[in-house]
């Protein structure tokens, strides 16, 4: 009923409003045909982006036809209608209601935060109102302050149900909604008590929306401009203002023009920056260790110093005995500088950034399979999707605003396969959820495939035309049966035959995978082995259809096109590879290092073994907290504290640059310009809205600065001078400038030329290399399985409220209160064995270390145990495996043995 | 099409119907409807089974729905062979072994304990209960089995023309069904009185290959109980109803919305269904026709407004019971967003009586403009409680004075209440109005869901506006402020009034609250909220006026004036004196 009206579909129909002839679209309302014509009719419960509601019954209207006075919000325009929004009787109706609603609001305008800006004066200075002979109620109802961000006055709410039906159909959390009946009908959380006792997941959408004062951001201030930025937490990439006094951000809100997130913020977007920016604990002025502690110091003598260092490590261990990591949280010309500052000035192909940990196995599957890693998709196809498969991602914690899209798309049908060994939220909408054991997923892929042969229901002309290796494939899958799957993966054969054909079915059908895929031994040849049921079924090349990788940070996406990777140049070129090697030398004016990092190609996480080897002696960390979000993080304390030297370029005292022996001042994201490339391979702009604090500089103004004194000028006098030298050398890159970036809301790589409009979806008339290739993947098991002394399997993962090694969260004081220590989640089943309670204190114990945790009892695959790792104090890292991906090196952060004892 | 499975079933079902109605055995019928348990007949069941053991009688005992006689019950019926059928009233399990040995053994049919007589042959002392202006008055279509089969087995229903309609409506044309029921003039018995036939029709006509069709069994009037006893009496009828009406909109599926709490009507409901499907009437190929569809119950734990239907509706799609705007209606967005015809039980229980014996037969019961029967329950203030079924048409003065026996001895009748809660008030003088669709809502009141109370010279008509407008207040759904608020602040004045602090001016307030409320709510619970104000503030301005200037309540019910005449009778005293 709401507008509908689609590209292909829209047909004109006419109608008469007031005595005017007035055009709207088939599938519009009365209302927002008014609207068009710039005919006013107040009312208090439509919202646009909700569905037609008619509770406030202000906006009333009068049809020839129509018995009563029906809403024009929810009354569907149709040909020939004849309306009227004004009349005697509908004003005395009209006024009657508001007066009715004016008694039951107890507050004073004057003294509510929304005084100016509140729908209810609006509407009520239009129709001019008289409540004196009604009973007016008092404020007599307790005001729910328990949420850190925002609180509820049920005192000054109309009970327009806009917070209600958002939380449902925006946010999809079904948090909040009425109670009670009569006069008594209230907002509650769910659970009917506090709001921060409710699954409420503090986005804040309901309060962005509440017309009147009862839903209200704390410490609200207006602000004197606003600055159009990009959220700096995940990688989806939210487009957001920034509201700013003085040099100061006073508020957060969702860029409504974005095609990525619509307006839409999740809780650390719009609650988490302002506190995290403005943290007293922002590194201000550099700093060099001396005896032992940390002493400020000026930048002069900061820069000289590092440049000697690193000088006199290359002279005396040559270009390989220093390395770089860069940082997926920084923006793409520091990434793009700080790869070529290893390469140009050190010499060295030793740099790398956090992908390593996260989604090298999706650059180096997808790669393999259809010739470019990234997302095949965009944000926005998700919700025409027929049918989502969702493998191994908490989307709704993880990646929240991506996660609404999902809960929206199931909420208008799309159909929901949720591969997860824990019942996360989106499990419990699915209609079918796999909980399959952790590290078993090319079994289940395979099973997949398999069923979908066996039923025919492969898309054959696809495969004839844009595939190959289907035998080597079939060779390999044929023996993984539903039932014997059942076997590895825990998981009813009936069940995985019910998903595989939900998905063949689908059109379209969409895969969206994270790091549960990614973050194993076999992190590689799984991401292959999901890509096969792609490429078996069609399902790719097409408008919400395709693989998508959820990518984690803000930037990691970018840190990796930009070449902060070992194997590879910018753009993902080849250092081994003539050509490419000849364009970056020409451009840069250099030799490259013509030596592999290391054989095979992985770096950062074969780096820790390495420097205590003694291979390499010299690190230069911009923005990583390695000794928090490593596996195994003891053996990466004990590395960092044996280097040689040892500088860390951050925004906060991480656990890192408490090791190092100079820790430079950054400043952080609504600092700086620049860009950043989010997951669905969008490059948005950052622009700067205040000052950094301090002496904090730009991270790429740093490299520069380094670089120059080394005796290798980088001469950019802005971040776009540098974006300029980099999007020449990359060709996906080569249509994106600045001053596009700042006419559109982004562009979506590949964008080779200034004409091209940037890609939607990847693969739609052929593969990146060519044709898909089919892989046949034999299942390995995880490099620790449970025995009698570790019996349960760990795996990790991030909550909503905070973000990896949480240092940004964690100075937000709401969101620490929200998640303040860490936990374990584990089944009623192995709770009820090792005596242990909802709440218990617990002590999880891997070969590795121990960390104390509170013990969480949920739906969980009996067996397996999962923890986020955010908490410094108890690093969930000091559990987990360093072993690796032969292939790309990526830790088995998702499965380790541990063994749980109560404290 | 002749099915041979059907008629095998039936064929079974009728020889099963004789041989009971020629029994050489003596038969004992009890009504074991919700009324007759309430006052005691599984009590008086067990004392029936005890007694015949210890007299050696062997004698067929059998469980039936309610005849709709409430007042009678528990109505013990006795049928010796070659007897007419005698009803006896307001049985206990302390009469039951003076019954038995009375007229069993000693053939002493004590008319002192009867009601009346039923079928062939006369009995001394015993009148027929048919020539009673009781039962002479009502003219029974969708009751007629009610007392009569044993609700639980499909083969009586069978054996009484059961699933004649379904046979019969499965070889025509689903067009052709709802032309039928279009010429029957049948109109929705939930309250708003729309052409049943249309409503499928648009349905129908409705774009898409999903339909529903919903059984509106939710019965929340306080004094109502129709859809109830239909439904533990006769559950079939209303199955075979839906079955109908499904295959000529082209649902699959339909859903009979009820509350939880009416355990016996899920129980019986559910043996039907389970009966019906067993039989191959519901399920896939229903009857060898090819047509496929299922009904299930949706219970929900109900509030009021449930019963409105687009609230019903949100309340299978798993959401907050809360009515929305329409167009688009139901039949074109329903359940889910699909087309979907809701309709009530007895609506759907007159169809099989339409299809089985058309639509003309029908049509001539009635008026006009309100074809076939009314059914309504009669309560309050009344002799005769119970539930009954008139022609349309027929005036509220007979149903009151035959049918219900007139109000208690020795007081006046004041006013009668139509409709449930939100119906209106009409005076004694008004009694004359013949009962269908259109003349009383022209009166103010509504036919609503046919809940029919009676008051009598006790009743204060403010205090009464007072009570249902508390009831609708509290049964608010909240979404609509007119309703939500409106009625809060009625509710007040009414208070204010009630308590003797009113002033003249509220009633002009009341009034015009009254009629914002009722243009401005969202559904019908708030539209027609404020028709007991309106309706009593039209026929019975006078009381209160009374209760404002006089602080005088005739009824002596409003506890703050009670003592005020006494009081200004003294004043008046002394001033005289």
């Amino acid at each position: 009923m709401r507008s509908v009206a689609t590209a292909e579909a829209v047909e004109t129909i006419p109608l008469t409003i007031d005595g005017v002839r007035v055009q709207t679209e088939r599938g519009r309302t009365v209302l927002e045909a008014a609207q068009e014509a710039g005919i006013y009719l107040p009312t208090l419960c439509h919202h646009p982006e909700l569905e037609p509601y008619g509770g406030c019954r202000l906006c009333i209207v009068e049809v020839e036809g129509l018995r009563g006075l029906p809403t024009a919000c929810t009354l569907p325009a149709e040909a020939g209608m004849v309306v009227r929004t004004e009349s005697e009787k509908l004003t005395s109706v009209r006024r009657s209601t508001l007066e009715l609603i004016l008694a039951d609001h107890a507050g004073d305008c004057l003294t509510c935060r929304k005084n100016g800006n509140c729908r209810l004066q609006e509407v009520s200075s239009y129709l001019g109102v008289d409540c004196r002979p009604l009973l007016l109620r008092e404020a007599t109802r307790p005001i729910d302050a328990s949420n850190p961000f925002f609180t509820f006055d049920p005192n000054k709410c109309i009970l327009c149900g806009i917070c209600v039906r958002t939380c449902a159909e925006i946010q999809g959390a079904h948090a909040i909604d009425f109670a009670w009946r009569g006069i008594e009908t209230r907002v509650t959380p769910s659970g009917g008590g506090l709001w921060i006792d409710s699954n409420c997941e503090s986005c804040g959408e309901c309060v962005v929306r509440c017309p009147t004062g009862a839903l209200t951001v704390r410490n609200f201030q207006k602000a004197s401009r606003t600055v159009k930025t990009v959220c700096p937490y995940c990688g989806v990439g939210c487009s957001l203002y920034l509201g700013i006094r003085g040099n100061r951000i006073v508020s957060v809100q969702g860029d409504p023009e974005s095609p990525v997130n619509a307006g839409r913020l999740c809780v650390k977007g719009r609650f988490g920056i302002m506190e995290s920016v403005h943290s007293p604990h922002r590194l201000k002025k550099p700093l060099i260790k001396r005896n032992g502690k940390f002493e400020e110091v000026s930048w002069e003598e900061a820069l000289d110093h590092v440049a000697t260092k690193l000088r006199e490590l290359k002279e005396r261990y040559g270009p390989d005995g220093i390395g770089v990591i860069s940082s997926s949280r920084a923006t793409n010309e520091t990434n793009y500088l700080a790869q070529k500052f290893a390469r140009a000035v050190l010499g060295t192909n030793k740099v790398d950034n956090c992908a390593r940990i996260c989604h090298a196995p999706s650059v180096h599957g997808l790669l393999r399979s259809f010739g470019s890693g990234a997302m095949t998709n965009s944000f926005r196809e998700i919700e025409q999707a027929d049918c989502i498969l969702l493998i191994g991602s908490n989307t709704t914690e993880a990646h929240p605003v991506a996660g609404s899209r999902i809960r929206r798309a199931v909420r208008k049908g799309t159909k929901l396969i949720v591969v997860d060994p824990r019942e996360i939220e989106l499990a419990k909408i699915a209609d079918i959820h796999l909980p399959l054991r952790p590290g078993t997923d090319i079994t289940l892929a395979n099973a997949m495939a398999h069923h979908i042969i066996s039923q025919g229901l492969e898309n054959q002309r696809f495969m004839d035309e844009r595939t190959e290796g289907f035998e080597e494939f079939w060779a390999v899958v044929q023996k993984y049966t539903p039932e014997y799957a059942e076997k590895i993966t825990g998981v009813p054969a009936e069940k995985i035959k019910a998903a595989a054909e939900l998905y063949a079915r689908a059109r379209p059908g969409m895969i969206i995978y994270c790091l549960g895929v990614t973050e194993h031994t076999t992190g590689v040849v799984s991401v292959q082995a999901i890509a096969n049921l792609a490429l078996i079924t069609g399902h790719i090349g097409k408008p919400s259809s395709g693989v998508n990788p959820l990518r984690g940070q803000n930037n990691v996406q970018g840190a990796c096109d930009m070449g902060a990777l070992p194997e590879f140049l910018p753009g993902y070129q080849r250092w081994d590879h003539p050509e490419h090697v000849k364009k970056f030398e020409e451009a840069w004016g250099v030799s490259l290092p013509k030596t592999p990092a290391y054989y095979p190609l992985i770096f950062c996480s074969r780096m820790w073994d390495d420097i205590l080897k003694g291979n390499l002696h010299g690190l230069y960390i911009i923005g990583e907290d390695v000794a928090m979000t490593e596996a195994n993080i003891s053996k990466v304390r004990k590395a960092l504290e044996s280097l040689d030297f040892l500088v860390v370029q951050e925004l906060f005292m991480t656990p890192t640059a408490e090791l190092a022996h100079v820790v430079l001042p950054a400043a952080g994201f609504a600092e700086i310009d620049g860009t950043f490339t989010d997951s669905e391979r969008r490059v948005q702009r950052l622009r700067p809205a205040i000052e950094p604090p301090g002496e904090a500089k730009p991270d790429w103004q740093i490299i520069c600065e380094i670089s120059h004194r080394m005796g290798y000028p980088m001469e950019y006098s802005t971040a776009e001078e540098a974006f300029d030298e980099l999007r020449r050398l990359i060709p996906t890159y080569g249509g994106i400038t600045y001053k596009r970036l700042g006419e559109n809301s982004g562009l979506q790589w590949p964008c080779p030329d200034e004409a091209h409009p940037g890609t939607k979806f990847l693969h739609g008339e052929k593969f990146t290399r060519g044709r898909g290739k089919l892989a046949g993947i034999e299942q390995e098991p995880p490099a620790e399985i449970p025995d009698d002394e570790y019996p349960l399997l760990l795996t990790t993962g991030r909550v909503l409220q905070h973000y990896n090694c949480a240092n940004m969260t964690m100075s937000v004081p709401g969101l620490e209160k929200l998640v303040p220590e860490n936990f374990v989640e584990l089944s009623a089943e192995d709770a009820e064995r090792l005596g242990i309670v909802n709440g218990d204190r617990v002590r999880v114990v891997s070969r590795r270390g121990e960390v104390l945790a509170r013990a969480r009892v949920r739906h969980i695959t009996e067996g397996t145990v999962w923890m986020p790792f955010h908490h410094k104090g108890q690093p969930t890292n000091l559990l987990t495996n360093d072993a690796l991906d032969p292939i790309c090196g990526t830790a088995e952060l998702k499965a380790c043995a541990v063994r749980i004892e109560r404290v | 099409m002749r099915n041979m499975n059907f008629e095998k079933l039936r064929n079974q079902a009728l020889a099963e119907w004789e041989t009971l109605q020629h029994s050489d055995k003596p038969q004992i019928i009890v009504g074991a409807g919700t009324c007759g348990r309430a006052a005691g007949a599984l009590e008086v069941l067990d004392a029936i089974t005890r007694e015949l053991a210890l007299c050696g009688i062997k004698a067929v005992v059998r469980e039936v729905g309610c005849m709709g006689l409430c007042f009678a019950e528990v109505l013990v019926d006795i049928i010796k062979p070659g007897r007419p059928r005698i009803c006896y009233k307001n049985m206990t399990p302390e009469l039951v072994p003076e019954l038995i040995e009375e007229y069993l053994v000693r053939d002493n049919p004590r008319p002192d304990l009867a009601l009346g007589a039923l079928g062939e042959g006369q009995i001394d002392g015993i009148p027929r209960l048919m020539d009673l202006p009781l039962m002479a008055t009502q003219r029974r279509v969708v009751l007629a089995r009610c007392g009569h089969i044993n609700p639980e087995s499909i083969h009586e229903y069978i054996a009484t023309d059961g699933y004649a309609g379904l046979l019969k409506a499965l070889e025509q044309p689903p067009e052709a069904i709802i032309d039928e029921v279009k010429r029957s003039g049948l109109r929705g018995r939930g309250g708003a009185g729309f052409p049943t036939g249309r409503k499928w029709e648009l349905c129908r006509q409705a774009p898409g290959d999903e339909k529903y069709v919903i059984c509106n069994a939710h019965e929340g009037d306080p004094g109502s109980f129709q859809d109830r006893t239909i439904l533990v009496s006769d559950p079939h009828a209303v199955i075979e109803g839906m079955i109908i009406a499904a295959y000529a909109i082209g649902a699959k599926q339909g859903y009979i919305y009820m509350g939880a709490e009416n355990a016996l009507v899920m129980e019986r409901v559910q043996k039907a269904l389970q009966q019906a499907r067993e039989n191959g009437l519901l399920g896939r190929d229903i009857l060898g026709s090819g047509f496929d569809c299922d009904i299930e119950i949706f219970a929900g734990v109900v509030a009021y407004v449930c019963g409105e239907e687009t609230a019903l509706i949100a309340s299978i799609e798993g959401s907050r019971g809360m009515p929305r705007p329409r167009p688009p209606f139901p039949a074109q967005s329903g359940l889910w967003g699909k087309p979907t015809v809701i309709n009530n039980v007895k609506t759907l229980a007159s169809v099989p009586a339409i299809i089985r014996q058309g639509a003309d037969w029908y049509a001539q019961i009635g008026t006009e403009k309100s074809k076939g029967t009314a059914i309504f329950s009669l309560a309050g203030k009344i002799q005769n409680c119970g539930l009954l079924e008139v022609p349309m048409g027929t005036t509220l003065s007979r149903i009151i004075a035959d049918i219900g026996g007139g109000v208690a001895a020795g007081k006046a009748l004041k006013a009668v209440q139509t409709g449930g809660p939100s119906g209106g008030c009409l005076p004694a003088s008004l009694l004359d109005t013949a009962v269908d669709f259109d003349s009383l809502t022209a009166l103010g009141t509504i036919m609503g869901s046919g809940g029919m109370i009676v008051m009598d010279e006790d009743t204060c008509m403010v205090d009464i506006a007072r009570y249902f407008l508390d009831f609708v207040q509290k049964e608010s759904c909240g979404k609509c402020a007119p309703c939500r608020l409106g009625t809060k602040q009625m509710l007040s004045i009414l208070e204010a009034i009630t308590q003797g602090r009113g002033r003249m001016e509220d009633l002009d307030r009341l009034q015009a609250l009254a009629e914002s409320v009722k243009a401005g709510a969202l559904c019908g619970l708030g539209q027609s909220a404020p028709n007991p104000v309106l309706t009593t503030l039209r026929y019975f301005r006078n009381e209160y006026e009374e209760h404002i200037k006089d602080h005088y309540c005739r009824a002596g019910v409003c506890e703050d004036l009670v003592e005020a005449p006494k009081k200004r009778k003294l004043r008046r005293g002394a001033a005289q004196t």
